[in-house]
């Protein structure tokens, strides 16, 4: 749930996994997909249980996707229209 | 190779002071930060910048980012430091490729991680950090859900919990280790300064008026995923942040922001192999430093939070006299102002440092708290290592936190350790005879200090161009 109602010019389309979603431009992408519902980013390498956006910051690498076909922090990234991530098929591997 | 007189890395307050006054000390500064813009975390820029705000945070980070604007330091912001080497070269990631640069100094700012202790069910998406939520809040704008559960301990609990009331969310409960008493015991210090203090006031009467539930002496030992939402188990706990016998309380929201304190960023200093101790006043291991952040290393100095917690306030007032320090040993032009100066930022940061260090000393780790940890919960988030593991690595001979990393594979994930490495050093600390830290060590910080794609440095490139050196004679 958004403080404000953002403007209207600032809200723009993306996709996750090929699921439109609107989001502000600029937001930070791991935000964007917890506002939208979106929790689950990533299976655990080993136990393969699910795991999502944790610190926000950079540190933790919870929030990895691929952005443009490469692996990043999703909040590491800000949201611009037409933006497109997906969920990391197998991370700890190299497909 | 861009050379220059000092790399200050991290831009947050201790960093952009620091960058800040060593330039109007004559130096030729660089200033790196992995985030777009300065500030911080305390003080991140907020995303929608249009709508003028009286949020404190906001009106510091404005003029941090304005004296740093007006100032001659270079900016290298949205770039990942991944490695740093003894002759003080720093290698970057940035938007445009690798940046390698040089310097006579280094100021390390790097700031702080967040600590969770484990407990079941921590790893369950929709729990996040008690900083996350604070940046949800903040720079975003976005509540952390329709309810929120709170826990852990430090002033974040009511900042968070204040500010989720105060934009239309509801807070189920704050779940506090400290005691009112211990609350009652930091006052003094937080006399220090009336205007943070006046601050906390306010979020303390927000969540009276809200009427929400403020559970001192509690601590979380359970997270369930119910369909979309969380259920959360709390119970009544010890001084040293051991669940006791007492009546369960249990919480149904969409969201539980949790943070046990805060330990100092070191990969830095650790990698330069400057002498360290733990301090667990502090928030765990430091470097050792005289006052003005000077390291044992030569010409490398700490600043603000990653040279032991004492907060954003005194982070910027720190970052101020390592510069100055720094300023006069790289033979700054006009000494006895510096010196002046020097002494004046050494008395404001006496001040500050005095809230900081007793709402560090709230957030300290506590011993109980880290023996609760049940043996099925995972301990690192990267490598899924179980406390059960880590146990099993202790009962095998491993005494030192390297040696349980190269056995267990806790600690050496994408994250460096820096999310684990705390509690598993404290396991760890409690399992061996000695029961000390520095008995137990911390991990060794290697290169890449992020991960970093090959492609990224190796930028496009012909097979043709690549140098083959000539095959030595047999």
């Amino acid at each position: 749930m958004h403080v404000r109602a953002a403007e209207r010019s600032s809200i723009v389309g993306i996709f996750f996994d090929d699921q439109p979603l609107l989001a502000r431009t600029g937001a930070n992408l791991a935000a964007s997909l917890f506002v939208a519902g979106i929790r689950t980013l990533r299976a655990s390498p080993r136990l393969h249980q699910p795991r999502g956006m944790f610190c926000l910051m950079g540190s933790c690498q919870e929030c990895l996707v691929l952005v443009s076909g490469q692996r990043k922090l999703a909040c590491q990234i800000a949201v611009t229209a037409g933006l497109r991530a997906q969920r990391v098929a197998k991370t700890g591997t190299d497909d | 190779m861009t050379e220059f007189d000092l790399i200050v890395l991290g831009a947050g307050p201790a960093g952009i002071s620091a960058a800040v006054v060593a330039a109007a000390a004559g130096l030729k500064v660089a200033l790196f930060d992995e985030n777009p813009a300065a500030g911080g975390q305390v003080y991140r820029l907020p995303l929608d910048t249009s709508e003028s705000t009286q949020a404190a945070e906001e009106r510091v980070g404005h003029q941090l980012r304005q004296d740093l604007a007006a100032s001659a330091v270079q900016t290298f912001f949205a770039h990942q430091v991944w490695a740093a080497t003894g002759d003080y070269r720093i290698d970057a990631i940035g938007p445009r490729g690798p940046v390698h640069c040089a310097a006579r100094a280094l100021i390390v700012a790097a700031g702080t991680t967040e600590r969770v202790v484990p407990f079941e069910g921590w790893t369950t998406p929709g729990v996040i950090g008690l900083a996350a939520a604070s940046l949800l809040l903040g720079s975003q704008q976005i509540l952390p859900g329709r309810s929120t559960l709170i826990v852990g301990c430090g002033p974040l609990l009511a900042a968070v919990a204040a500010k989720t009331v105060a934009n239309g969310g509801t807070i189920d409960a704050i779940a506090d280790l400290a005691s009112v008493g211990e609350w009652a015991r930091a006052l003094p210090a937080m006399l220090s300064c009336p205007e943070l203090l006046r601050r906390g006031i306010g979020w303390w009467r927000t969540l009276r008026r809200a009427r929400v539930p403020i559970l001192a002496r509690h601590t979380i030992i359970k997270v369930e995923p119910v369909g979309e939402r969380l259920r959360a188990t709390l119970a009544p706990c010890d001084a040293a942040g051991r669940p006791r016998a007492g009546k369960h309380r249990t919480a149904l929201v969409d969201c539980v922001a949790v943070g046990h304190g805060l330990t100092p960023a070191t990969e830095l200093t650790r990698l330069l192999r400057a002498a360290h101790r733990y301090s667990r006043a502090a928030g765990g291991w430091i470097a050792i430093a005289d006052q003005d952040g000077r390291s044992s290393r030569p010409r490398l100095y700490v600043a603000g939070d990653a040279a032991g917690i004492a907060g954003a306030a005194a982070a910027a007032t720190h970052g101020a006299s390592a510069a100055l320090a720094c300023a006069l040993e790289l033979g700054g032009a006009d000494r006895s102002r510096l010196e002046r100066l020097l002494e004046a930022a050494r008395a404001r940061h006496k001040r500050a440092a005095r809230f900081g260090r007793a709402m560090a000393r709230l957030m300290a780790l506590r011993a109980g708290h880290v023996d609760a940890i049940a043996p099925e919960t995972i301990v690192c988030r990267c490598e899924d290592t179980t406390c059960a593991e880590i146990d099993e690595a202790f009962q095998a001979g491993a005494c030192d936190l390297n040696q349980l990393k190269a056995w267990t594979r806790c600690g050496m994930g994408p994250c460096q350790g820096r999310t684990c490495g705390d509690i598993a050093g404290e396991l760890l600390a409690r399992r061996t005879r000695v029961r000390s830290r520095e008995y137990v060590g911390c991990f060794s910080a290697r290169t890449p200090l992020r991960p970093v794609a090959i492609e990224a440095l190796t930028g496009d490139f012909n097979y043709e161009d690549i140098p083959i050196p000539t095959a030595a004679p047999i």
